[in-house]
């Protein structure tokens, strides 16, 4: 444990720099996310704004950029993050490439969310006149909140999953002190220390979400 | 007569189906809904009733013809003023429909919120409605607390929030058991007769028939194929498909399974006479089986009443020397009588 207690300053800059990237990249890609999702669900076909053309597009896109792992997304999305942040290392980068990866993700999340609202509800607010983004704000978006509080809990384990991953390219935070401190130099005390901090992490992450749920949905 | 409230003229609606096909859900459908009246529209399961009501507020539009409610023509109208034309035209669901996600006084308050009234007169009209339905103490609770029969009331607070002279109910109780669902036809009966509002129901049910409806409309492949008062229409279908729907729903002849016992217990011939609310209809009746010297032994059927009328059909089992009970089958009809023998 000495590797540990003389890294102590470190790793507390580690914890700091998981959860920034962690928070900050759930906002923004769940704000990105619902916007996307919304898009997809109000533009399918049938749906209150049904639009072929971009639903197909929205959804070719969605499909194509989700399951690239994102190591490799992280490479490969270089040029824009050097367009947007200026580099491609560095806390910044990383959380600009986290958001936009978990971004397509939460878009599925936020859809399978509000295709789930039952459509009778839709039904009865188009008999009251309501127009059609007043359904989708107004009805549509607080019917399917508790399953997307749920969904954006799912999305939290995976995105603090990505900020470790982004260690391997000098992104800061947990991970990267893991390696560095801990296995680089067989340090396992650094590495155990790190996994308990990381799935306390989660385990609150998944906690509040839950209960933000519960109280939606209040059961 | 004054103007009907909804007129429905060579109204067709057909849905495309993949690959090709189409859907006639509605065809060629003429129909007036008066002032005031409930009308039901019965029929068989795909017969076209949710359609029909769905172009009535326009959640549908129509393939052709026209459809006016209120004196406008809904099939001219931009989707703008269509949402100002549905916030005058209620509507209630089979499965409610309620917003899980507002309470009991948000989910009545919504028609009002989206027809922009303001705030103050928003809560005095929630109320008010909602002491109307019975409902005033629970406006705090959320849908999934209420029951089923509670959740409609809610609905149909909801439904005459915004003063609409028109309701239009789909189905509305055939999610609820018998008790609740006559608890919920009488709020509705009272909500035709207290204030004034006209009421379009789709059932299947014969005991909304009859404790509601004024008028009933008969659906069949989506064709209105009979209309008129709910009393002639049970008491003498004109058309063939609604002679079988009201049959269906009245019983007004043996199930076959009871004829088989009935032929076993008795070995005459089985006459049903209708029975409606003609005066001396018993009277001809006797006279007829008398005349003709035939025995008569009751064995199956009922009366009760439909609309504040006499309405049911009697099963004879009718012996008598050779020929005579053929002669008292002449004179029955001879006399008016409806009178079916069963085979
Ligand atoms: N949106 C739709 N798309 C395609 N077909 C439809 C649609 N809505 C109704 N239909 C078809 O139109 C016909 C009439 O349907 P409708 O729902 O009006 O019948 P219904 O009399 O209300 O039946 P039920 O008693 O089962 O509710 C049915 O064959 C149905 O499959
Ligand atoms: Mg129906």
């Amino acid at each position: 444990m000495e590797g540990f207690l003389d890294t102590v300053d470190v790793y507390r800059t580690a914890i700091w720099q998981t959860l920034f990237m962690a928070l900050v990249s759930l906002v923004a890609s769940g704000l990105l996310g619902l916007a996307l999702g919304i898009a997809l669900y109000a533009t399918r076909p049938g749906n209150l704004l049904s639009n072929r053309l971009v639903f197909g597009v929205l959804g070719v896109l969605v499909n194509i950029v989700r399951p690239i792992p994102f190591v490799i997304f992280l490479a490969a999305i270089g040029p824009l993050q050097v367009a947007a942040i200026g580099t491609t290392i560095g806390t910044n980068a990383v959380t600009f490439a986290i958001s936009l990866a978990a971004a397509f993700a939460v878009s599925r999340i936020v859809e399978q969310s509000l295709v789930n609202v039952d459509p009778g509800v839709v039904e009865a607010a188009r008999a009251a006149g309501a127009s059609r983004l007043r359904i989708l704000f107004g009805v549509v978006l607080p019917e399917g909140l508790g399953p997307l509080v749920l969904g954006y809990t799912f999305i939290f384990v995976g995105i603090v999953d990505m900020t470790a991953q982004a260690g391997l390219v000098g992104g800061g935070g947990l991970g990267q002190y893991a390696i560095t401190y801990g296995s680089q130099r067989y340090d396992w005390g650094v590495v155990y220390v790190s996994v308990a901090t990381i799935i306390v992490i989660v385990q609150v992450g998944q906690f509040v979400g839950n209960r933000i749920a519960r109280g939606v949905l209040r059961r | 007569m004054a103007e009907p409230i909804v007129r429905l003229t060579g109204v067709s609606k057909r849905y495309e189906r993949k690959g090709g096909t189409a859907v006639t859900a509605v065809d060629d459908v003429s129909l007036d809904v008066h002032e005031g009246e409930v009308l039901a529209v019965i029929g068989y399961s795909g017969a076209g009733k949710s359609t029909v009501v769905r172009l009535m507020n326009a959640l549908e539009a129509p393939t052709s013809g026209t459809v006016t409610v209120a004196g406008q023509d809904l099939t001219r109208l931009p989707e703008k003023d269509l949402r100002r034309a549905r916030q005058k035209i209620g509507m209630i669901f089979q499965q409610f429909n309620l917003f899980r996600s507002r309470t009991v006084a948000g989910n009545v308050a919504y028609p009002l919120k989206v027809a922009g009234v303001p705030r103050a007169q928003r809560d005095a009209r929630v109320a008010e409605l909602l002491d109307f339905v019975g409902l005033l103490e629970r406006a705090h609770a959320h849908p999934e607390q209420l029951s089923g029969g509670q959740k409609q009331r809610v609905g149909i607070a909801r439904a005459l929030a915004t003063n609409p002279p028109l309701l239009l109910a789909d189905e509305a109780t055939s999610a609820l058991d018998p008790e609740t669902t006559t608890e919920v036809l009488s709020l509705l009966r009272r909500v035709n007769r207290e204030l004034g509002v006209t009421i379009v129901v789709i059932t299947h049910e014969m005991d909304a028939v009859r404790q509601i409806a004024d008028r009933v409309a008969v659906m069949e492949n989506g064709r209105v194929v009979e209309v008129g008062d709910v009393y002639d229409v049970f008491s003498a279908p004109r058309t063939a498909p609604a002679r079988r729907f009201v049959r269906s729903v009245l019983h007004d002849r043996p199930e076959p399974d009871v004829l088989e016992r009935l032929r076993h217990r008795h070995p005459g011939r089985l006459l049903t006479v209708l029975i409606t609310d003609e005066p001396d209809l018993q009277k001809r009746v006797d006279e007829a089986f008398v005349g003709a010297g035939v025995r008569t032994e009751l064995v199956h059927g009922g009366v009760s009443e439909l609309r504040e009328r006499r309405l049911g059909s009697l099963t004879y089992e009718a012996t008598g020397p050779r020929g005579a009970v053929d002669a008292a089958l002449a004179a029955l009809r001879a006399a008016g009588v409806a009178v079916e023998e069963e085979v």
